[in-house]
């Protein structure tokens, strides 16, 4: 039983390191700051939840879990928080983005 | 912009109550420290954020509506998938060789009536990898998308209907 736990933590801890180097391999590669805060988004979500859900399965004791949940709560909402306050202080401080398609995709 | 009341908001002073005291909880849980310089530290962090959280005008009307809350699961379950579907599509453009962008920003109305809506809305297309929220009014939202496959995620208004849902009438 602890075994099947044991490996199920760790293929989520090892995953969600993963994501955490394309995350990183995403900021080195993407071309300009808005594309490079889309990078974040993954480190946000789904590599800071793999690993918080690898630790939680290896926690015997519900306090720790419960202070695992909370962690990935509030990474759930600040990490987002952050990177609209990021882009709109580029936005308002005059940095454009970079656009690749003319077309005109909005609806309005 | 949304409706400000204007003036100083009428303080209600139970529900700041509430706040401090479910602060002070959560404060316990989560130090376990019971010595009298701590705890003193502890009331003193949670009055602040109590203070804090006066000052943004977050505690001007009325509890959050419990029709509400039970709502959160169903869509917190869809959150999750669309996230990760979303988080595979930019991991597989960020490691492919050439990296291919069809960098664009779309402007989506949104139908959310409280200004909550509109920053779980926003908050949400932020979460989800490949889009961006970078600003927001009380009609539109202004969307970074780093893929068209992305960006038609958010103009097809699926999400914009969930989160309305969410909030209820």
């Amino acid at each position: 039983m602890s075994s099947v736990l044991d490996i199920l933590s760790w293929a989520a801890i090892l995953s969600g390191s993963a994501f955490l180097v394309v995350a990183g391999v995403g900021l080195l590669r993407l071309p300009d700051f808005f594309s490079r805060v889309h990078a974040l988004g993954i480190q946000d979500t789904l590599s800071a939840g793999l690993i918080l859900l690898g630790l939680l399965l290896q926690s015997d004791d519900w306090l720790v879990g419960v202070k695992l949940v909370l962690v990935l709560v509030f990474v759930l909402i600040t990490g987002p928080t952050a990177a609209h306050a990021l882009a709109r202080a580029a936005l308002h401080a005059g940095l454009r983005p970079p656009l690749d398609s003319e077309e005109d995709t909005s609806k309005r | 912009m949304y409706a400000k009341i204007p003036g100083k908001p009428p303080k209600n002073h139970l529900r700041i109550l509430v706040l401090f005291t479910l602060l002070a909880a959560l404060w316990l849980l989560l130090s376990g420290f019971f010595t009298p310089l701590q705890l003193a530290f502890g009331a003193a962090s949670c009055a602040f954020t109590a203070w804090l959280s006066v000052r943004l005008g977050l505690q001007r009307s009325g509890f959050p509506r419990l029709a509400v809350t039970a709502r959160y699961p169903r869509y917190l379950l869809w959150l999750t998938w669309q996230v990760v579907l979303s988080n595979l599509h930019v991991a597989r453009v960020v490691l492919s060789p050439r990296i291919r962008l069809q960098r664009q920003v779309v402007r989506v109305k949104h139908t959310q009536k409280t200004a909550l809506g509109v920053a779980i809305h926003a908050n949400s297309i932020t979460l989800t990898p490949g889009t961006l929220t970078m600003d927001a009014d009380g009609v539109v939202l202004e969307v970074h998308a780093l893929t068209r496959h992305v960006a038609e995620d958010v103009v097809d208004g699926e999400m914009d209907r969930r989160v309305t849902r969410l909030e209820g009438t």
